[in-house]
């Protein structure tokens, strides 16, 4: 409790407080500027670039995650041999460190890197990019990146979900008649409501906070451009490598508040329901 | 029974394995495919040299050199490294699970005032979003005194993990009938006595879960190292491999040696605890 109250909500009160100053870390600070800082990281066309690539984080994450999971999650609970092993294998980049990942990655998708390698010896010459370079394209090959690794936790909570779904419900849909897909769209995911809206809302607030990944595969230059600044970044950089604490705890701040605000709007319209759900069911 | 939920039911019968259809298996084979090939060919990679690389980045080591490993392997840095990951991710875990169930204890066996309220506060913490706490969290450690210390990374760790773990410990403990505590009250054992030789026993395989899922996390864990240990003998196993790879940039070889060595603790470890895992989850689904 003690431990929880010091680490966790301290912290963040004091970056409130500091957020009010131009204080650069050194002493206590003085110079108090308002919400000036707040102000300011709105005009700044950075925060804005990092606000907008959050979002598209985000957004893709659920958009394209979910489906994925969802197919890949059916097929490995079918009954198969080898299931296991199939099952371990596609959820491999998701135990790997982000950094691990982020460093592979950039080695695979630098400019004279495997993938273009790749594409030049199939004669697909035109398709070659610099993938983390290119101002525009480096935010998608993140979300790439970020798919490829997340996508096996979705698979993770999916599956978990799905071994909970009555065998019987599903013999009994097809003695009835049903086709495969329609036991799964009609009895299955219904039931799996709880663990996706779970897996939703783990996701979002993820994804509004990434920033391993990020940080490791996308080169400094390319960051301070905004190109692929997340909210994250983007306090680290100007709190602590810019030595603007004052402003870089105004960021802390926002990205405090939007993802609060998302996730209990999440709760409250999505989540109500199951808030002793897919996690807690049946407490009692 | 006093025990069915923590028992699967022998109701729930799988149907046997069979052989699926081909479909299946191309499916199950293109996912498998996309998800370990990046992983595969850095492990390769470690095996070739860095002209190999260049020559042809993708083409398989000719001829195999071990050359890379070992270099990595007879760095005293990256044992260090090791070492102190197995620290800061040991001492985390240890943390998370003793606090863990300490909390999920009280929430869950005791009646009090306030006592949802508190529950609510800590599952509040599950949308809290701990990286937007790092800067002023910095600051703290470094007013106590606590940065270039593992204790820097280990507090912090426990505290974000907490509310995770509350959530998925305290149905375990409350599933646990209260006839079987009267029934210890009987027998002459105090509250803290049922904890250790009951409960505890009992809501292993959730604590096992957690336990996994705090020691994974903090093994990766990357921000908080990177802010708070400057100190480079203290370095964790992912502040290693970023700034192996920012210091020999044109040692492409190299790097995806080191990549390989530093996944390979996390493969290891998850392949074991895979089961314990997904199986954890679904204890915490049924409840």
């Amino acid at each position: 409790m003690i431990v929880y109250v010091m680490f966790v909500l301290v912290p963040m009160g004091f970056a409130f407080y500091y957020s009010l100053f131009r204080w650069r870390g050194v002493g206590p600070p003085t110079d108090f500027v308002g919400f000036d800082n707040y102000v300011l990281a709105f005009q700044d066309p950075i925060f804005i670039d990092a606000l907008r690539n959050n979002g598209i984080i985000v957004f893709g994450s659920l958009l394209i995650q979910g489906p994925i999971a969802l197919g890949v999650a059916l097929l490995l609970n079918r009954n198969f041999r080898g299931r296991t092993v199939f099952r371990l294998l596609a959820f491999v980049p998701y135990v790997l460190a982000e950094v691990t990942v982020g460093i592979m990655w950039k080695l695979l998708l630098s400019d004279a890197g495997t993938v273009n390698a790749f594409m030049q010896s199939l004669g697909m010459g035109g398709l070659v990019q610099a993938w983390l370079a290119d101002l525009d394209l480096v935010i998608w090959t993140l979300l790439f990146i970020l798919t490829w690794k997340y996508v096996g936790f979705a698979i993770i909570l999916l599956l978990a979900g799905l071994s909970n779904v009555p065998q019987e419900l599903n013999e009994a849909a097809a003695i009835d008649g049903a086709s495969w897909w329609q036991t799964q769209r009609h009895v299955t995911l219904p039931l799996l409501g709880p663990t996706i809206r779970i897996w939703m809302f783990l996701s979002m607030i993820g994804s509004l906070q990434v920033f391993d990944v990020i940080w490791v595969t996308s080169v400094p230059a390319v960051r301070s451009l905004g190109a692929s600044a997340t909210m994250a970044t983007y306090m680290v950089d100007s709190g602590f490598f810019a030595r603007l604490w004052g402003y870089g705890n105004a960021v802390a701040v926002i990205l405090f508040a939007i993802s609060f605000v998302a996730a209990v709007l999440f709760q409250r319209f999505l989540l109500r329901r199951d808030i002793e759900g897919a996690i807690t069911r049946k407490a009692n | 029974m006093v025990t069915a939920n923590a028992v699967p039911s022998p109701t729930a019968k799988r149907r046997p394995m069979s052989w699926g259809n081909p479909l299946t298996y191309a499916l199950a084979l293109a996912v498998a495919a996309v998800s370990i090939t990046p992983v595969v060919y850095v492990i390769i990679g470690g095996f070739r040299t860095t002209p190999q690389i260049v020559a042809d980045p993708a083409g398989l080591p000719d001829p195999w050199v071990w050359d890379n490993y070992a270099r990595v392997l007879t760095q005293s840095d990256f044992w260090r490294q090791v070492f102190n990951s197995a620290v800061v991710s040991l001492g985390t875990t240890l943390g998370v699970v003793a606090l863990g169930v300490c909390a999920a204890f009280v929430l869950a066996r005791y009646t009090f005032r306030g006592r949802e309220v508190l529950y609510t506060f800590f599952t509040l913490g599950l949308l809290f979003p701990a990286g937007a706490a790092i800067l002023p969290l910095y600051l703290m450690l470094r007013d106590l005194n606590l940065i270039n210390s593992y204790y820097a990374v280990i507090l912090p760790q426990v505290a974000f993990s907490l509310p995770l773990t509350i959530v998925i410990l305290r149905p375990f403990l409350t599933a646990i009938p209260r006839e079987l505590e009267d029934a210890a009250a009987i027998d002459g054992t105090g509250r803290l006595g049922f904890l250790w030789r009951i409960l505890l026993p009992l809501s292993r395989p959730a604590m096992v879960t957690v336990g996994i899922l705090a020691f994974v996390t903090s093994w990766n864990a990357f921000l908080l190292p990177l802010l708070v240990l400057g100190d480079a003998s203290l370095h964790t196993l992912p502040l290693g491999v970023q700034n192996f790879s920012s210091q020999y940039t044109s040692d492409t070889a190299g790097i995806l040696a080191f990549t390989s060595l530093a996944m390979l603790p996390a493969l290891i470890f998850f392949t074991f605890a895979e089961k314990q895992i997904v199986g954890g989850l679904q204890g915490a689904v049924k409840g």
